[in-house]
């Protein structure tokens, strides 16, 4: 476990193939959920490989934030199986969850405002010595390695969070999942809120995952951004996984009629085209 | 994980490289020169307060016409602050996490209630009594963090339930009994004899070692940082930083040698302070306390035992107000069954006024300094001039209402800048 996790923080060019191959990092079957009368999700599947990005969209009440939930740990599924790397797993807790390597950046992002960088990507995972002392200069190294392989740019790491730019937040909140060992990040509406300069970081932060050979899920209203860094875009429509697109043969226009469900026969049949050539 | 790190660090200039490939100075995002807004927003830290406490010291002097700053006035002053000090500092650690302790000053004087009725009419020795004061601050600060953290109860109500219930208590202790005069030496020997004082030997002594660890640990800081290829100050920062530090504890030392000496009451506030600042800065538990009053949920989700915190800094505070409570018995060679109005108001007072945000998460131990002088100072200069508790009162309700407003609206202006 000790010798996968956190990949080649410091060698940067670890190129990941390009077509996922082998066992998917982290695969779900059959994922049901109920809340009372409503059924929230219907026999999902999902998979995420190492080295890819997936983006997971549907409009509102489509079921995104319970999936999202059901792997995190925060919402266990009612039925259904997840594997990670091929072994069945419980995700009954989000620390079973953060054990198995998956971490949640929420949209709130949860950093402390009052505490500056180094403070808040060690949060809960200090370094001390043996008198129970903080080890500073330890974790400031640390998190300057993680922070330099993920291309991001602050004025110090001994500013307080509360002083960085929403982009340069989000950055901090991902690189605290990479310093807890994650290999799986699950984004939930990473660029919401920012403006063009800094959604362009966070895209730029999206694809250095990937290149760190990370399994990344992105949730997402914009499917601007989602074209712009996914390669797998996975539709869900009422709790259903409606469609499955390769974002190289597909148009923005297709994943809309497959998120509201209009039903052009083109665009469903280019939909099952591109769904079909994928699956080879 | 760490393999790969560790083989990656040549020490020297790779790390450099590091720090400076990430740490870039963005003209937009942060300003590089320090405004008024800054001030307020507490980036400049406790310079505002120490300009207060210099205008409030100098109007005292001239009004007083010099008295005010005699060594014996203010080797009084800094007497009559130690209670105040320290149940203010256990009231610095509930703020921190944006909750609030109504229940220090009935807790103190319960607790030394306690001691006295132990000592006096149980007739058990001095320190055994102490102990038992120490002990039951810790069980009445836990039962409120239990309150408090556990079942949620919102702490205001938790310690005005708890302030009511042992000032009840103590009067039920004392049965009747208006005032209990303490005859044992060693508690009267702490704060209430002429040989309350340290020793010179120990009163220069110790502060002298203590500043002189303080410039060995910030200077092998330095070099270690240094190594390590991260940002430091410049040099002639660190050489500043140590002389200021050596110029303000001589200048401590030396009007206190003036007079009489240091006083015990001083000393247990001075390291007090220092203890707590250590474990507030220095460990996981403090940053953890930090983390808690700054973003509850963030602190939740890192996996930090939220629940624990809360009751081990309530269980800490009260504590120190059980400490308090000793120190102001021994002072008073008595304890009484009337718990002084002012002296809730006057912690959290000195804690606010020397930089506490109400809100959680912001300030430093070391407030309680300032604040306390503030307040002292107000009391005492008032009482030269020989203003009563009327005029006291007003100038104080007063000041405490400016320094939250200036928290509230420094939080504003954060907010604001903040995203």
């Amino acid at each position: 476990m000790a010798d996968n996790i956190t990949p080649s923080v410091g060698e940067m060019s670890s190129p990941v193939p390009e077509q996922p191959s082998g066992e998917p990092r982290l695969r779900l079957r059959g994922i049901s959920k109920t809340f009372g009368a409503v059924r929230a999700l219907s026999k999902i599947d999902f998979e995420v490989y190492d080295g890819e990005v997936v983006g997971l969209v549907g409009d509102n009440g489509a079921g995104k934030s319970t999936l999202i939930k059901v792997i995190a740990g925060v919402g266990p599924a009612d039925e259904g199986e997840i594997f990670v790397e091929g072994r069945p797993v419980s995700l009954t807790s989000p620390q079973a969850a953060t054990r198995l390597g998956i971490e949640t950046v929420y949209q709130d992002l949860a950093l402390c405002d009052n505490l500056d960088v180094i403070a808040n990507l060690n949060l809960g995972r200090e370094q001390i010595s043996p008198l129970r002392v903080l080890k500073e200069t330890e974790m400031e190294k640390k998190g300057l390695e993680v922070l330099r392989t993920l291309d991001v740019k602050i004025p110090s790491v001994r500013t307080l969070v509360a002083s960085l730019s929403g982009g340069q937040r989000q950055s901090i909140a991902v690189a605290k999942s990479i310093l807890r060992n994650a290999r799986v990040v699950l984004l939930d509406e990473p660029t919401a809120a920012l403006g063009v300069a800094q959604t362009a970081q966070v895209l730029n932060l999206i694809r250095r995952l990937r290149e760190q050979g990370l399994a990344v899920v992105v949730i997402s209203h914009n499917l601007a951004d989602v074209f712009e860094v996914v390669d797998r875009v996975i539709v869900l429509r009422l709790g259903k996984r409606v469609a499955e697109f390769s974002v190289k043969n597909t148009t923005p226009e297709q994943v809309v009629a497959a998120i509201t469900g209009a039903e052009f026969g083109q665009l469903t049949s280019a939909a099952a085209q591109a769904n079909g050539s994928l699956g080879e | 994980m760490s393999d790969t790190i560790e083989k990656n660090e040549s020490p020297g200039s790779s790390t450099s490289a590091i720090a400076t490939s990430v740490e870039v100075p963005t003209t937009a995002a942060v300003p590089q020169k320090r405004t008024a807004r800054d001030l307020l927003r507490g980036d400049l830290g406790f310079i505002p307060v120490l300009v207060t406490l210099i205008v409030i010291m100098a109007f005292f002097t001239i009004a007083s016409g010099g008295i005010f700053l005699k060594p014996e006035n203010l080797s009084n002053l800094v007497l009559q602050i130690a209670t105040i000090g320290i149940i203010g500092l256990g009231e610095i650690l509930v703020l921190l996490l944006g909750e609030i302790d109504l229940s220090v000053a009935a807790v103190s004087v319960f607790c030394a209630v306690v001691m006295a009725v132990l000592s006096e009419r149980v007739g058990v020795p001095g320190v055994v009594a102490i102990l038992a004061a120490l002990l039951t601050g810790a069980l009445v600060g836990f039962i409120n963090g239990f309150f408090i953290a556990y079942l949620r109860v919102p702490s205001f109500i938790v310690t005005l339930a708890a302030s009511i219930f042992y000032s009840g208590l103590l009067l039920n202790m004392l049965a009747g009994q208006a005032t209990l005069i303490i005859r044992d030496p060693l508690i009267i020997g702490i704060a209430g004899t002429p040989v309350s004082f340290l020793p010179d030997i120990l009163g220069i002594g110790l502060p002298i070692l203590g500043v002189l660890l303080y410039a060995l640990s910030v200077s092998l800081n330095f070099r270690r940082r240094r190594r390590a290829g991260l940002r430091t100050v410049s040099l002639t920062q660190l050489i500043l930083q140590i002389v200021i530090a050596f110029v303000i504890v001589l200048g401590v030392v030396t009007l206190f040698q003036s007079y009489q000496g240091v006083p015990y009451a001083t000393a247990i506030l001075v390291a007090l302070i220092v203890l707590f600042w250590i474990i507030f800065t220095k460990t996981p538990f403090g940053r953890h306390v930090y983390a808690v009053g700054g973003n509850n949920e963030a602190a939740r989700r890192a996996g930090i035992n939220v629940v624990g915190i809360r009751i081990a800094v309530f269980t800490l505070c009260s504590t120190l107000a059980a400490v308090g409570g000793i120190v102001q018995a021994s002072r008073g060679l008595a304890v009484a069954s009337q718990i002084d109005p002012v002296l809730l108001l006057n912690a959290i007072a000195a804690a606010v006024i020397g930089g506490v945000s109400l809100f959680g998460g912001r300030g430093s131990v070391w407030a309680i300094v300032l604040g306390g002088l503030i307040i002292g100072s107000l009391v005492n200069g008032l009482a030269l001039l020989n203003q009563g508790t009327d005029v006291a009162e007003m100038v104080e309700g007063a000041v405490l209402l400016l320094a939250v407003t200036v928290d509230a609206v420094a939080r504003r202006l954060q907010a604001r800048s903040g995203r």
